[in-house]
């Protein structure tokens, strides 16, 4: 580990602040079945001009979680902005079970704030009033708060509205490869670029934080991990080993990362102390030991072998590196990507001839395919364990899609040109 | 290329050759007149290099795998004991590169690819060539050779390609 260099790099371009929409555009393509309906009356900007409609951000928002149903504005009676202006009545007459609605002011310090009320209309309450405050060059944060208080109120699960994805996308002419590692919203609005190379990049994995990406580049003409910090844009190489250097995964608590090295002659499970630059060998088999991911008790290291002649899904126990299988149906379990509550587990699986993805739970060991496309990979939970991102294949271009955890609810988010894929959902970033 | 077709006419008029050698009259020249240049080349080939020349010119450097497999196929064997020759022929060092197709995880894939260029490695070396001269490499299902999701591009795209 003495080879650890430190430096930032022209190709790197920060924060290309985007208000527009970026190269993906989503498209929900599955609801739930019992949607929850919800009016939200325009919030009144009090003549203030601001570049986003913050009123369809959130729309946009509750839709794209695919449990609610939106009262379309034209069926509206009248546009109230403030609680104590809201007739009850009109609104159980247009099937609504909640309301929402808001107005914008700026503060002395020119700040923006937004006051905004969820009403209950069966039961005639305000469930509750809430304000938030932003500078006008972060209004999209703003909106997406609103939709994670909205969403909390509603579900009681915390939403994930305000975090952000990362993920690769590669853009061929001819033999002439682009790829880019890249930072959106999770409504893949406000595009950033992180890095940009002719070779390929790979496995971009969040620190628990939110603030750096690891992933794998083969800029130096052979896989090398690095990690990045977002903000800075600072970047250090940490591994050049012979071999495999591949799928880092950052530790719950930040300070170590799992990954994979064949220094020693065949893919093993590694970790490193990003601190101390301890290496430390996990895994002794001759099969393929790959893709690990940590458990959210920073004690056990799921990860993908086919040291039982098929990949298969294992977890590895940190205190005596003792290994055990957790995947048994299906010819093909790989990848696997963990919820919050170290209960759910999506992964990559086969079970006759088509990849999918799947979510086994752990506990009662019930296996669901969650996805009906082919060539599915790529699972990334969401922080808040309700959706997951994957990559698929659409019209022969890579695409991101996300389903939630019990398949209810689809939506797509394709790029506008090239394929994008490995798509990885940031932890809460505040 | 064009060295390429330069020793395929070559060879083309050395087997002509050797074919005729009894017979008194040699009827290599429609060969080599079809493709240009070629005399010369004839020339220089038929004087000194001719135990060096009849490696087929052709032979393979892309071997292919089953789904999930790192076995050699007979067909790579062959392929591989003729480049063992020519590597036994010279000093250069050569990078095996291990390619999957796009089904399954792409770090799976990588592992994988790794796993085939190292198959290709170890026989190399059980034909004597030196293990420190050759570099292995994975790209996984980074680079593809053929495009599309079908079983011929994924049959072409699991391979080990030696440069």
């Amino acid at each position: 580990m003495t080879n650890i260099r430190q430096f930032s790099i022209l190709l790197v371009a920060l924060f290309i602040a985007n208000s527009a929409y970026g190269e993906l555009v989503i498209r929900v393509t599955e609801g739930n079945d019992q949607p929850t309906i919800i009016a939200m009356s325009p919030f009144d900007l009090k003549g203030l001009k601001i570049d986003e409609d913050i009123t369809d951000i959130v729309q946009s928002d509750l839709l794209r979680s695919g449990l609610f149903k939106l009262i379309p504005r034209s069926d509206m009676l009248a546009f109230p902005s403030n609680s104590s202006d809201v007739y009850y009545r009109d609104w159980r007459l247009l099937g609504a079970e909640y309301l929402v609605v808001g107005s914008m002011s700026v503060l002395p310090d020119k700040r923006y704030e937004l006051e905004f009320s969820l009403l209950s209309i069966n039961s005639q309450k305000i469930q509750f009033t809430h304000k938030v405050r932003t500078s006008s060059s972060k209004i999209r944060d703003l909106a997406h708060s609103v939709s994670d208080k909205i969403y909390k109120s509603i579900t009681g699960i915390r939403g994930a509205f305000s975090t952000r994805l990362a993920y690769v996308s590669v853009i061929r002419e001819g033999d002439d490869f682009t790829y880019r590692l890249k930072v959106a919203d999770a409504d893949g609005a406000r595009e950033s670029l992180m890095l940009e190379s002719k070779q390929p990049i790979m496995s971009p994995n969040w620190s628990p934080d939110g603030k750096e990406l690891a992933y794998v580049s083969f800029e130096t003409g052979r896989p090398a991990i690095f990690r990045q910090n977002l903000a800075t844009a600072v970047r250090q190489q940490l591994t050049d080993f012979k071999g495999l250097n591949g799928a880092p995964s950052w530790s719950p608590d930040g300070s170590t990362l799992a990954l994979v090295l064949s220094k020693d002659g065949n893919p093993e499970i590694y970790s490193l102390n990003l601190k101390t630059d301890k290496l430390t060998r996990l895994t002794r088999h001759f099969a393929i030991d790959t893709e690990p991911t940590w458990m959210p008790d920073g004690k056990h290291i799921l990860f993908t072998s086919d040291r039982g002649g098929t990949p298969q899904i294992y977890k590895l126990r940190l205190a005596d590196k003792s290994v055990q299988r957790i995947t048994f149906k299906g010819n093909y379990n790989a990848r696997a990507s963990i919820a919050p509550d170290g209960r759910t587990m999506a992964m990559v699986h086969r079970s006759s001839s088509v990849f999918h993805i799947a979510a086994l739970d752990l506990k009662t060991k019930r296996l669901i395919e969650l996805t009906e496309t082919t060539l599915d990979e790529s699972p990334s939970i969401a922080p808040n364990g309700a959706m997951l991102m994957y990559a698929t294949k659409y019209n022969d271009r890579g695409i991101l899609a996300a389903v939630s955890v019990d398949a209810g609810v689809k939506y797509n988010l394709p790029a506008k040109i090239g394929d994008v894929r490995e798509p990885a959902w940031s932890p809460f970033l505040r | 290329m064009k060295t390429r077709i330069h020793l395929y006419a070559s060879i083309l008029a050395l087997t002509v050759l050797v074919g005729c050698s009894s017979s008194p009259v040699y009827d290599s020249e429609p060969t080599t007149t079809e493709i240009d240049n070629a005399a010369v080349k004839t020339a220089e080939v038929e004087s000194a290099e001719i135990e060096v020349v009849p490696v087929v010119p052709d032979t393979a450097t892309v071997f292919y795998f089953d789904f999930d497999k790192a076995l050699l196929t007979a067909e790579s064997r062959a392929d591989l004991l003729e480049n063992a020759v020519i590597l036994a022929g010279n000093t250069r060092s050569v990078r095996l590169e291990g390619h999957a197709d796009e089904r399954g995880t792409r770090e799976y894939n990588m592992a994988l690819g790794e796993r085939r260029a190292t198959s290709v490695k170890e026989f190399l070396v059980l034909q004597g060539v030196a293990g420190d001269r050759i570099e292995v490499i994975s790209f996984g299902e980074e680079r593809a050779a053929a495009y599309g999701s079908d079983d011929e591009a994924w049959r072409l795209n699991r391979r080990v390609e030696l440069k």
